[in-house]
Protein backbone atom coordinates (compact mmCIF):
# COMPACT_ATOMS: atom_id res chain seq x y z
CA UNK A 1 0.00 0.00 0.00
CA UNK A 2 0.99 3.61 -0.47
CA UNK A 3 1.47 5.40 2.85
CA UNK A 4 -0.29 8.67 3.52
CA UNK A 5 1.50 11.90 2.67
CA UNK A 6 3.27 10.50 -0.37
CA UNK A 7 2.18 11.50 -3.91
CA UNK A 8 -1.38 11.52 -2.63
CA UNK A 9 -3.25 14.38 -4.30
CA UNK A 10 -3.93 13.37 -7.90
CA UNK A 11 -6.25 10.80 -9.42
CA UNK A 12 -3.89 10.47 -12.43
CA UNK A 13 -1.06 9.48 -10.09
CA UNK A 14 -3.39 7.01 -8.33
CA UNK A 15 -4.17 5.43 -11.71
CA UNK A 16 -0.49 5.08 -12.47
CA UNK A 17 0.15 3.44 -9.09
CA UNK A 18 -2.82 1.11 -9.65
CA UNK A 19 -1.19 -0.03 -12.88
CA UNK A 20 1.94 -0.83 -10.86
CA UNK A 21 0.02 -3.54 -8.98
CA UNK A 22 -0.48 -1.53 -5.81
CA UNK A 23 -2.62 -3.16 -3.11
CA UNK A 24 -4.15 0.07 -1.86
CA UNK A 25 -3.60 3.79 -1.63
CA UNK A 26 -3.85 6.09 1.36
CA UNK A 27 -4.25 9.69 0.26
CA UNK A 28 -2.54 12.72 1.75
CA UNK A 29 -4.30 13.76 4.93
CA UNK A 30 -7.30 15.87 4.01
CA UNK A 31 -8.71 18.63 6.21
CA UNK A 32 -11.98 20.57 5.97
CA UNK A 33 -10.30 23.65 4.52
CA UNK A 34 -7.39 23.75 2.06
CA UNK A 35 -4.00 24.01 3.78
CA UNK A 36 -0.90 25.44 2.12
CA UNK A 37 1.44 23.78 4.59
CA UNK A 38 4.77 25.24 5.68
CA UNK A 39 7.17 27.09 3.40
CA UNK A 40 10.07 25.03 2.03
CA UNK A 41 12.32 23.40 3.01
CA UNK A 42 9.67 20.87 3.95
CA UNK A 43 11.49 17.64 3.09
CA UNK A 44 15.13 17.05 4.03
CA UNK A 45 16.98 13.91 2.91
CA UNK A 46 19.35 13.09 5.78
CA UNK A 47 21.12 10.18 4.09
CA UNK A 48 20.85 6.42 4.25
CA UNK A 49 17.27 6.40 2.99
CA UNK A 50 15.89 8.54 5.82
CA UNK A 51 14.12 11.87 5.65
CA UNK A 52 12.83 14.55 7.98
CA UNK A 53 9.73 16.38 6.78
CA UNK A 54 7.49 19.13 7.98
CA UNK A 55 5.19 19.57 5.01
CA UNK A 56 2.52 20.88 7.34
CA UNK A 57 -0.39 18.74 6.12
CA UNK A 58 -0.76 20.70 2.89
CA UNK A 59 -3.88 19.50 1.08
CA UNK A 60 -6.64 20.84 -1.17
CA UNK A 61 -9.40 20.46 1.41
CA UNK A 62 -12.49 18.25 1.44
CA UNK A 63 -14.43 19.85 -1.44
CA UNK A 64 -11.64 20.05 -4.02
CA UNK A 65 -10.44 16.57 -3.09
CA UNK A 66 -13.87 14.98 -3.44
CA UNK A 67 -13.98 16.45 -6.97
CA UNK A 68 -10.52 14.95 -7.61
CA UNK A 69 -11.76 11.49 -6.63
CA UNK A 70 -15.21 11.80 -8.17
CA UNK A 71 -14.32 9.68 -11.20
CA UNK A 72 -12.69 6.93 -9.18
CA UNK A 73 -14.25 3.52 -9.77
CA UNK A 74 -11.87 0.67 -9.17
CA UNK A 75 -8.84 1.98 -7.30
CA UNK A 76 -8.79 0.90 -3.63
CA UNK A 77 -8.36 4.26 -1.93
CA UNK A 78 -8.42 5.03 1.77
CA UNK A 79 -8.80 8.72 2.50
CA UNK A 80 -6.59 9.99 5.29
CA UNK A 81 -8.46 12.47 7.46
CA UNK A 82 -7.01 15.12 9.73
CA UNK A 83 -8.78 17.67 11.87
CA UNK A 84 -9.10 19.33 15.24
CA UNK A 85 -12.69 18.64 16.19
CA UNK A 86 -15.44 16.02 15.84
CA UNK A 87 -17.40 18.49 13.72
CA UNK A 88 -14.65 18.66 11.14
CA UNK A 89 -14.39 14.89 10.86
CA UNK A 90 -18.14 14.40 10.50
CA UNK A 91 -18.34 17.08 7.78
CA UNK A 92 -15.57 15.36 5.78
CA UNK A 93 -16.98 11.85 6.10
CA UNK A 94 -20.40 13.08 4.99
CA UNK A 95 -18.84 14.44 1.79
CA UNK A 96 -16.50 11.53 1.08
CA UNK A 97 -18.78 8.64 1.96
CA UNK A 98 -20.69 8.68 -1.32
CA UNK A 99 -17.46 8.29 -3.32
CA UNK A 100 -16.18 4.97 -4.51
CA UNK A 101 -13.53 4.49 -1.83
CA UNK A 102 -12.40 1.68 0.42
CA UNK A 103 -12.48 3.51 3.74
CA UNK A 104 -10.67 5.97 5.97
CA UNK A 105 -7.43 6.32 7.83
CA UNK A 106 -7.62 8.83 10.66
CA UNK A 107 -4.33 10.65 11.14
CA UNK A 108 -3.91 11.07 14.89
CA UNK A 109 -0.15 11.16 14.81
CA UNK A 110 1.33 13.83 12.52
CA UNK A 111 4.10 15.18 14.78
CA UNK A 112 4.52 18.71 13.46
CA UNK A 113 1.21 20.59 13.20
CA UNK A 114 -0.40 22.19 16.22
CA UNK A 115 -3.93 21.21 17.29
CA UNK A 116 -3.94 18.33 14.78
CA UNK A 117 -2.43 14.88 14.45
CA UNK A 118 -0.27 13.96 17.41
CA UNK A 119 -1.70 16.70 19.63
CA UNK A 120 -5.08 15.02 19.22
CA UNK A 121 -3.59 11.51 19.42
CA UNK A 122 -2.02 12.30 22.78
CA UNK A 123 -5.49 12.93 24.23
CA UNK A 124 -7.36 9.59 24.62
CA UNK A 125 -10.69 11.31 25.23
CA UNK A 126 -10.36 13.27 21.97
CA UNK A 127 -9.40 10.08 20.13
CA UNK A 128 -12.44 8.31 21.52
CA UNK A 129 -14.79 11.10 20.46
CA UNK A 130 -13.33 11.52 16.96
CA UNK A 131 -13.34 7.82 16.15
CA UNK A 132 -16.92 7.51 17.44
CA UNK A 133 -17.97 10.46 15.29
CA UNK A 134 -16.42 8.97 12.15
CA UNK A 135 -17.98 5.58 13.02
CA UNK A 136 -21.43 7.16 13.28
CA UNK A 137 -21.10 8.63 9.80
CA UNK A 138 -19.84 5.65 7.85
CA UNK A 139 -20.17 1.91 7.46
CA UNK A 140 -16.81 1.70 5.69
CA UNK A 141 -13.67 0.41 7.41
CA UNK A 142 -11.81 2.90 9.60
CA UNK A 143 -8.13 2.66 10.39
CA UNK A 144 -6.50 4.86 13.00
CA UNK A 145 -2.91 5.82 12.36
CA UNK A 146 -0.95 5.93 15.58
CA UNK A 147 2.52 7.14 16.32
CA UNK A 148 5.05 7.34 19.07
CA UNK A 149 3.82 10.17 21.27
CA UNK A 150 3.41 10.63 24.99
CA UNK A 151 0.81 7.85 25.26
CA UNK A 152 1.74 4.21 24.92
CA UNK A 153 0.96 3.08 21.40
CA UNK A 154 -0.93 -0.02 22.59
CA UNK A 155 -3.13 2.08 24.88
CA UNK A 156 -3.94 4.47 22.04
CA UNK A 157 -4.74 1.58 19.71
CA UNK A 158 -7.06 0.11 22.35
CA UNK A 159 -8.95 3.39 22.72
CA UNK A 160 -9.34 3.60 18.93
CA UNK A 161 -10.61 0.04 18.51
CA UNK A 162 -12.97 0.36 21.50
CA UNK A 163 -14.40 3.50 19.90
CA UNK A 164 -15.24 1.63 16.71
CA UNK A 165 -12.13 1.62 14.52
CA UNK A 166 -11.51 -1.59 12.58
CA UNK A 167 -7.80 -1.34 11.84
CA UNK A 168 -4.66 0.24 13.32
CA UNK A 169 -1.95 1.72 11.11
CA UNK A 170 1.41 1.92 12.89
CA UNK A 171 3.46 4.06 12.83
CA UNK A 172 3.64 7.69 11.75
CA UNK A 173 6.90 9.66 11.53
CA UNK A 174 8.78 10.48 14.74
CA UNK A 175 9.35 14.03 15.91
CA UNK A 176 12.85 14.99 14.82
CA UNK A 177 15.14 17.84 13.82
CA UNK A 178 18.16 18.61 11.66
CA UNK A 179 20.50 21.61 11.85
CA UNK A 180 22.90 22.81 9.18
CA UNK A 181 26.33 23.24 10.79
CA UNK A 182 27.68 25.72 8.21
CA UNK A 183 24.90 28.28 8.53
CA UNK A 184 24.12 27.12 12.10
CA UNK A 185 20.40 27.14 11.29
CA UNK A 186 17.60 24.58 11.47
CA UNK A 187 16.96 23.42 7.91
CA UNK A 188 13.18 22.88 8.02
CA UNK A 189 11.18 26.09 7.94
CA UNK A 190 9.14 24.63 10.83
CA UNK A 191 12.43 23.73 12.57
CA UNK A 192 10.98 20.46 13.82
CA UNK A 193 9.48 17.72 11.67
CA UNK A 194 8.90 13.99 11.43
CA UNK A 195 11.55 11.36 10.78
CA UNK A 196 10.73 8.72 8.17
CA UNK A 197 12.65 6.12 6.22
CA UNK A 198 15.01 3.33 7.18
CA UNK A 199 15.95 4.90 10.53
CA UNK A 200 12.51 4.26 12.03
CA UNK A 201 11.87 0.71 10.82
CA UNK A 202 12.85 -1.13 14.02
CA UNK A 203 10.56 1.15 16.03
CA UNK A 204 7.69 0.48 13.64
CA UNK A 205 8.27 -3.26 13.82
CA UNK A 206 8.24 -3.08 17.63
CA UNK A 207 4.98 -1.10 17.68
CA UNK A 208 3.26 -3.49 15.26
CA UNK A 209 4.47 -6.42 17.35
CA UNK A 210 3.13 -4.96 20.61
CA UNK A 211 -0.19 -3.83 19.16
CA UNK A 212 -0.92 -7.09 17.39
CA UNK A 213 0.06 -9.03 20.50
CA UNK A 214 -2.37 -7.15 22.73
CA UNK A 215 -5.26 -6.12 20.51
CA UNK A 216 -7.56 -8.15 18.32
CA UNK A 217 -7.65 -6.05 15.19
CA UNK A 218 -5.71 -6.11 11.94
CA UNK A 219 -2.62 -3.90 11.93
CA UNK A 220 -1.15 -2.15 8.91
CA UNK A 221 2.60 -1.79 9.30
CA UNK A 222 4.27 1.41 8.19
CA UNK A 223 7.61 3.07 8.74
CA UNK A 224 10.93 2.71 6.98
CA UNK A 225 10.05 -0.11 4.60
CA UNK A 226 12.53 -0.02 1.75
CA UNK A 227 12.63 -3.61 0.50
CA UNK A 228 10.46 -6.71 0.20
CA UNK A 229 12.40 -8.17 3.12
CA UNK A 230 11.16 -5.28 5.28
CA UNK A 231 7.58 -6.11 4.25
CA UNK A 232 8.11 -9.70 5.40
CA UNK A 233 9.58 -8.50 8.71
CA UNK A 234 6.57 -6.25 9.42
CA UNK A 235 4.20 -9.10 8.58
CA UNK A 236 6.05 -11.47 10.89
CA UNK A 237 5.65 -8.84 13.62
CA UNK A 238 1.89 -8.97 13.04
CA UNK A 239 1.03 -6.69 10.13
CA UNK A 240 -1.74 -7.82 7.78
CA UNK A 241 -0.73 -5.20 5.24
CA UNK A 242 2.26 -2.91 4.84
CA UNK A 243 2.56 0.67 3.59
CA UNK A 244 5.58 2.25 1.94
CA UNK A 245 6.41 5.90 1.43
CA UNK A 246 9.88 7.40 1.68
CA UNK A 247 11.38 4.68 -0.50
CA UNK A 248 9.42 6.10 -3.45
CA UNK A 249 12.00 8.91 -3.39
CA UNK A 250 14.85 6.81 -4.67
CA UNK A 251 12.85 4.17 -6.55
CA UNK A 252 9.74 5.74 -8.08
CA UNK A 253 6.33 4.05 -8.42
CA UNK A 254 7.73 0.97 -10.16
CA UNK A 255 8.85 -0.31 -6.75
CA UNK A 256 5.31 -1.62 -6.08
CA UNK A 257 5.45 -4.00 -9.00
CA UNK A 258 8.95 -5.14 -8.13
CA UNK A 259 8.11 -5.75 -4.46
CA UNK A 260 4.99 -7.71 -5.38
CA UNK A 261 7.03 -9.99 -7.64
CA UNK A 262 9.74 -10.47 -5.03
CA UNK A 263 7.17 -11.27 -2.34
CA UNK A 264 5.53 -13.87 -4.60
CA UNK A 265 8.94 -15.46 -5.18
CA UNK A 266 9.54 -15.63 -1.43
CA UNK A 267 6.17 -17.27 -0.80
CA UNK A 268 6.87 -19.84 -3.53
CA UNK A 269 10.38 -20.55 -2.31
CA UNK A 270 9.13 -21.13 1.25
CA UNK A 271 6.44 -23.49 -0.04
CA UNK A 272 3.58 -21.45 1.39
CA UNK A 273 0.10 -21.22 -0.12
CA UNK A 274 -0.46 -17.64 0.92
CA UNK A 275 1.66 -14.89 2.35
CA UNK A 276 -0.86 -14.52 5.19
CA UNK A 277 0.71 -17.59 6.77
CA UNK A 278 3.53 -15.44 8.13
CA UNK A 279 1.37 -12.78 9.79
CA UNK A 280 2.42 -12.56 13.42
CA UNK A 281 4.60 -15.64 13.20
CA UNK A 282 7.19 -13.98 15.46
CA UNK A 283 4.68 -14.07 18.32
CA UNK A 284 5.40 -17.78 18.74
CA UNK A 285 8.75 -17.10 20.28
CA UNK B 1 34.08 16.10 -3.31
CA UNK B 2 30.45 15.17 -2.58
CA UNK B 3 29.18 12.19 -4.53
CA UNK B 4 25.66 11.75 -3.16
CA UNK B 5 23.39 14.30 -4.83
CA UNK B 6 21.04 14.28 -1.81
CA UNK B 7 23.78 15.64 0.46
CA UNK B 8 23.22 19.32 1.10
CA UNK B 9 26.19 21.45 0.10
CA UNK B 10 26.56 24.97 1.46
CA UNK B 11 28.25 27.18 -1.14
CA UNK B 12 29.38 30.79 -1.22
CA UNK B 13 28.09 32.97 -4.03
CA UNK B 14 31.31 34.00 -5.79
CA UNK B 15 29.90 36.25 -8.49
CA UNK B 16 26.57 37.91 -9.25
CA UNK B 17 25.74 38.92 -12.80
CA UNK B 18 22.88 41.34 -13.43
CA UNK B 19 21.18 40.11 -16.63
CA UNK B 20 18.22 42.55 -16.59
CA UNK B 21 16.70 44.65 -13.78
CA UNK B 22 14.70 41.57 -12.69
CA UNK B 23 17.05 38.72 -13.66
CA UNK B 24 20.34 37.81 -12.01
CA UNK B 25 22.84 34.97 -12.29
CA UNK B 26 24.61 33.73 -9.14
CA UNK B 27 27.84 31.80 -9.64
CA UNK B 28 29.16 29.24 -7.13
CA UNK B 29 31.57 26.31 -6.93
CA UNK B 30 30.02 22.84 -6.91
CA UNK B 31 31.41 20.00 -8.96
CA UNK B 32 28.15 18.02 -9.05
CA UNK B 33 26.30 21.03 -10.46
CA UNK B 34 29.10 21.74 -12.94
CA UNK B 35 28.57 18.23 -14.34
CA UNK B 36 24.74 18.54 -14.44
CA UNK B 37 23.01 17.40 -17.60
CA UNK B 38 20.87 19.89 -19.55
CA UNK B 39 17.38 19.92 -18.05
CA UNK B 40 18.42 18.86 -14.55
CA UNK B 41 17.67 21.07 -11.58
CA UNK B 42 18.93 21.89 -8.09
CA UNK B 43 16.92 22.45 -4.94
CA UNK B 44 18.34 25.78 -3.76
CA UNK B 45 18.05 26.60 -0.07
CA UNK B 46 17.86 30.23 0.93
CA UNK B 47 18.42 29.74 4.66
CA UNK B 48 15.37 30.40 6.85
CA UNK B 49 13.36 31.66 3.85
CA UNK B 50 12.64 29.06 1.16
CA UNK B 51 13.89 26.17 -0.93
CA UNK B 52 13.14 26.33 -4.66
CA UNK B 53 13.91 24.23 -7.74
CA UNK B 54 16.26 25.97 -10.18
CA UNK B 55 17.64 24.77 -13.48
CA UNK B 56 21.45 24.59 -13.48
CA UNK B 57 23.14 27.39 -15.43
CA UNK B 58 26.49 26.67 -17.07
CA UNK B 59 29.71 28.32 -16.05
CA UNK B 60 32.91 27.96 -18.04
CA UNK B 61 35.19 27.69 -14.99
CA UNK B 62 36.00 24.07 -14.07
CA UNK B 63 33.96 22.95 -11.07
CA UNK B 64 31.64 25.97 -11.18
CA UNK B 65 27.94 26.36 -11.96
CA UNK B 66 25.26 29.00 -11.51
CA UNK B 67 21.55 29.67 -11.19
CA UNK B 68 19.65 32.38 -13.03
CA UNK B 69 16.69 33.82 -11.15
CA UNK B 70 13.83 36.02 -12.21
CA UNK B 71 12.45 37.69 -9.11
CA UNK B 72 8.78 36.91 -8.62
CA UNK B 73 7.74 34.95 -5.52
CA UNK B 74 9.10 34.98 -1.97
CA UNK B 75 11.84 32.44 -2.68
CA UNK B 76 13.01 33.80 -6.02
CA UNK B 77 13.03 37.38 -4.73
CA UNK B 78 15.06 36.37 -1.67
CA UNK B 79 17.51 34.51 -3.90
CA UNK B 80 17.65 37.47 -6.31
CA UNK B 81 18.68 39.68 -3.41
CA UNK B 82 21.58 37.45 -2.31
CA UNK B 83 24.97 39.13 -2.76
CA UNK B 84 28.47 37.92 -3.54
CA UNK B 85 29.76 36.26 -0.39
CA UNK B 86 26.35 35.07 0.87
CA UNK B 87 25.80 31.38 1.59
CA UNK B 88 23.14 29.25 -0.07
CA UNK B 89 22.50 25.51 0.20
CA UNK B 90 21.94 23.11 -2.63
CA UNK B 91 21.06 19.49 -3.32
CA UNK B 92 20.76 17.72 -6.64
CA UNK B 93 21.10 17.89 -9.58
CA UNK B 94 17.86 15.94 -9.96
CA UNK B 95 15.70 14.81 -12.85
CA UNK B 96 16.27 13.58 -16.37
CA UNK B 97 17.73 15.62 -19.21
CA UNK B 98 17.41 16.49 -22.86
CA UNK B 99 18.59 13.67 -25.10
CA UNK B 100 20.97 14.48 -27.95
CA UNK B 101 20.97 11.49 -30.27
CA UNK B 102 24.21 10.70 -32.06
CA UNK B 103 22.36 10.80 -35.37
CA UNK B 104 21.28 14.44 -34.89
CA UNK B 105 22.92 16.88 -37.30
CA UNK B 106 20.71 19.97 -36.98
CA UNK B 107 18.62 21.00 -34.01
CA UNK B 108 16.35 23.95 -33.25
CA UNK B 109 16.49 25.53 -29.79
CA UNK B 110 13.56 27.73 -28.74
CA UNK B 111 13.84 29.55 -25.43
CA UNK B 112 11.95 32.22 -23.58
CA UNK B 113 13.32 34.11 -20.56
CA UNK B 114 15.04 32.04 -17.89
CA UNK B 115 13.98 28.99 -19.91
CA UNK B 116 17.25 29.58 -21.74
CA UNK B 117 19.17 28.15 -18.78
CA UNK B 118 18.90 24.42 -19.59
CA UNK B 119 19.01 25.22 -23.32
CA UNK B 120 22.41 26.95 -23.09
CA UNK B 121 23.85 23.89 -21.36
CA UNK B 122 22.32 21.86 -24.20
CA UNK B 123 23.74 24.19 -26.85
CA UNK B 124 27.19 23.86 -25.34
CA UNK B 125 26.91 20.03 -25.42
CA UNK B 126 25.70 20.25 -29.02
CA UNK B 127 28.66 22.45 -29.99
CA UNK B 128 31.05 19.87 -28.57
CA UNK B 129 29.27 17.09 -30.49
CA UNK B 130 29.45 19.18 -33.70
CA UNK B 131 25.67 19.36 -33.96
CA UNK B 132 24.46 22.51 -35.70
CA UNK B 133 22.08 24.54 -33.51
CA UNK B 134 19.66 27.22 -34.58
CA UNK B 135 18.91 29.17 -31.42
CA UNK B 136 15.83 31.37 -30.97
CA UNK B 137 15.74 33.66 -27.94
CA UNK B 138 12.44 35.37 -27.27
CA UNK B 139 11.52 38.27 -25.02
CA UNK B 140 8.73 40.83 -24.80
CA UNK B 141 11.01 43.80 -25.40
CA UNK B 142 14.67 44.73 -25.90
CA UNK B 143 15.33 45.45 -22.23
CA UNK B 144 14.31 41.91 -21.30
CA UNK B 145 16.70 40.16 -23.67
CA UNK B 146 19.59 38.48 -21.88
CA UNK B 147 22.12 35.69 -22.49
CA UNK B 148 22.88 37.04 -25.98
CA UNK B 149 26.64 37.27 -25.38
CA UNK B 150 27.02 33.91 -23.69
CA UNK B 151 25.00 32.26 -26.46
CA UNK B 152 27.23 33.84 -29.11
CA UNK B 153 30.27 32.59 -27.18
CA UNK B 154 28.88 29.03 -27.06
CA UNK B 155 28.20 28.90 -30.79
CA UNK B 156 31.29 30.82 -31.97
CA UNK B 157 33.52 28.89 -34.38
CA UNK B 158 30.57 26.61 -35.26
CA UNK B 159 28.01 26.82 -38.05
CA UNK B 160 25.26 27.39 -35.49
CA UNK B 161 23.22 30.59 -35.47
CA UNK B 162 21.29 32.81 -33.08
CA UNK B 163 18.15 34.84 -33.80
CA UNK B 164 16.51 37.06 -31.24
CA UNK B 165 12.88 38.10 -31.37
CA UNK B 166 10.86 40.59 -29.35
CA UNK B 167 7.08 40.86 -29.22
CA UNK B 168 7.26 44.65 -29.78
CA UNK B 169 9.99 44.51 -32.43
CA UNK B 170 12.36 46.69 -30.39
CA UNK B 171 15.17 44.19 -31.02
CA UNK B 172 15.64 41.52 -33.69
CA UNK B 173 12.68 39.83 -35.36
CA UNK B 174 9.31 41.38 -34.55
CA UNK B 175 7.03 38.69 -33.18
CA UNK B 176 6.84 35.79 -30.75
CA UNK B 177 9.23 32.85 -30.56
CA UNK B 178 6.51 30.68 -32.09
CA UNK B 179 6.05 33.03 -35.06
CA UNK B 180 9.80 33.07 -35.62
CA UNK B 181 9.95 29.30 -35.24
CA UNK B 182 7.23 28.90 -37.84
CA UNK B 183 9.24 31.03 -40.29
CA UNK B 184 12.45 29.10 -39.54
CA UNK B 185 10.67 25.77 -40.13
CA UNK B 186 9.62 26.92 -43.63
CA UNK B 187 13.24 27.43 -44.60
CA UNK B 188 15.00 24.60 -42.75
CA UNK B 189 14.71 21.03 -41.59
CA UNK B 190 15.70 19.84 -38.12
CA UNK B 191 16.22 16.50 -36.40
CA UNK B 192 14.73 17.74 -33.14
CA UNK B 193 13.32 20.85 -31.45
CA UNK B 194 14.31 21.66 -27.85
CA UNK B 195 12.32 24.15 -25.84
CA UNK B 196 12.03 25.71 -22.40
CA UNK B 197 10.21 28.83 -21.26
CA UNK B 198 6.70 29.87 -20.27
CA UNK B 199 4.45 26.80 -20.47
CA UNK B 200 1.97 28.36 -22.88
CA UNK B 201 4.85 29.13 -25.26
CA UNK B 202 6.10 25.54 -24.92
CA UNK B 203 2.62 24.20 -25.64
CA UNK B 204 2.65 26.09 -28.95
CA UNK B 205 6.21 24.98 -29.76
CA UNK B 206 5.26 21.36 -29.09
CA UNK B 207 2.06 21.61 -31.15
CA UNK B 208 3.91 23.23 -34.05
CA UNK B 209 6.64 20.56 -33.94
CA UNK B 210 4.06 17.77 -33.84
CA UNK B 211 2.20 19.32 -36.79
CA UNK B 212 5.47 19.36 -38.74
CA UNK B 213 6.35 15.81 -37.62
CA UNK B 214 9.56 16.94 -35.94
CA UNK B 215 10.67 15.35 -32.67
CA UNK B 216 10.44 17.79 -29.77
CA UNK B 217 11.64 17.82 -26.16
CA UNK B 218 10.44 20.33 -23.55
CA UNK B 219 11.72 20.99 -20.02
CA UNK B 220 8.84 21.79 -17.66
CA UNK B 221 8.55 23.64 -14.39
CA UNK B 222 6.21 22.96 -11.48
CA UNK B 223 5.95 23.94 -7.83
CA UNK B 224 7.91 21.39 -5.78
CA UNK B 225 8.34 20.64 -2.12
CA UNK B 226 10.76 17.72 -2.18
CA UNK B 227 12.26 17.50 -5.68
CA UNK B 228 12.71 13.75 -5.25
CA UNK B 229 9.43 12.00 -6.03
CA UNK B 230 7.81 12.03 -2.59
CA UNK B 231 5.48 15.00 -2.22
CA UNK B 232 3.57 14.78 -5.50
CA UNK B 233 3.24 18.58 -5.82
CA UNK B 234 4.79 18.62 -9.30
CA UNK B 235 2.42 16.08 -10.86
CA UNK B 236 1.57 16.54 -14.51
CA UNK B 237 -1.12 14.00 -15.31
CA UNK B 238 0.40 10.74 -14.01
CA UNK B 239 3.98 11.99 -14.26
CA UNK B 240 6.19 13.78 -11.77
CA UNK B 241 8.22 16.66 -13.18
CA UNK B 242 10.97 16.08 -10.59
CA UNK B 243 11.46 12.37 -11.19
CA UNK B 244 10.05 11.59 -14.66
CA UNK B 245 11.06 15.04 -16.03
CA UNK B 246 11.90 17.80 -16.22
CA UNK B 247 12.18 16.86 -19.88
CA UNK B 248 9.25 15.26 -21.71
CA UNK B 249 8.93 14.34 -25.37
CA UNK B 250 6.31 15.79 -27.69
CA UNK B 251 4.71 12.36 -27.85
CA UNK B 252 4.33 12.25 -24.05
CA UNK B 253 3.15 15.84 -23.81
CA UNK B 254 0.53 15.57 -26.54
CA UNK B 255 -1.28 12.93 -24.42
CA UNK B 256 -1.25 15.04 -21.27
CA UNK B 257 -4.33 16.90 -20.16
CA UNK B 258 -2.44 19.22 -17.77
CA UNK B 259 0.28 20.45 -20.16
CA UNK B 260 -0.32 24.10 -20.97
CA UNK B 261 -3.65 23.90 -19.13
CA UNK B 262 -3.18 23.55 -15.39
CA UNK B 263 -0.79 23.10 -12.47
CA UNK B 264 -1.10 22.44 -8.72
CA UNK B 265 -0.67 25.18 -6.15
CA UNK B 266 0.85 24.80 -2.69
CA UNK B 267 -2.19 23.05 -1.24
CA UNK B 268 -2.48 20.70 -4.23
CA UNK B 269 -5.51 22.29 -5.88
CA UNK B 270 -5.59 22.29 -9.65
CA UNK B 271 -5.21 25.82 -11.04
CA UNK B 272 -5.84 26.67 -14.68
CA UNK B 273 -3.40 28.89 -16.59
CA UNK B 274 -6.26 30.87 -18.10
Amino acid sequence: MLASGILGISQSIFERLYNENIGGIVTKSISVNPMKGYPNPTVVPIGGGSYINAVGLSNPGVDAFSRELSKNKKIPIMISLVGSSEKEFSRMVKVFDSLSILGYEINLSCPHVSKMGMEVGDDPEAVNKIVKTVRMNTAKPISVKVGVGSIDVVELARVAIDAGANIITAINTLRAMTIDIETMMPILSNRVGGLSGTAIKPIGVRCVYEISKNIKAPVIGCGGVSSWQDVIEYMMAGASAVQIGSVLGSNGPKIFNRMTKDLKNYVEKKGMKNISEIIGIAHKY
Amino acid sequence: MPTNIDNRRIVRIEQTIVETPTVKTLVFKDSLSHAAKPGQFLMIWIPRIEEIPMSVMINSKEGYAAVTIRKSGVGSTALFERKTGDLIGLRGPYGNSYTLKKTYKKILIVGGGTGLVPLLRLASYASRLKIQSTVIIGARTKGEVFFENITRKIIQDTDSSLTICTDDGSYGFRGTTVELMSKVLHENTFDCVFTCGPELMMRKVVDLSNENSIAVQASLERYMKCGIGICGSCCLDGSLVCQDGTVFSGRQLSKMLDFGISYRDKDGQRINYF
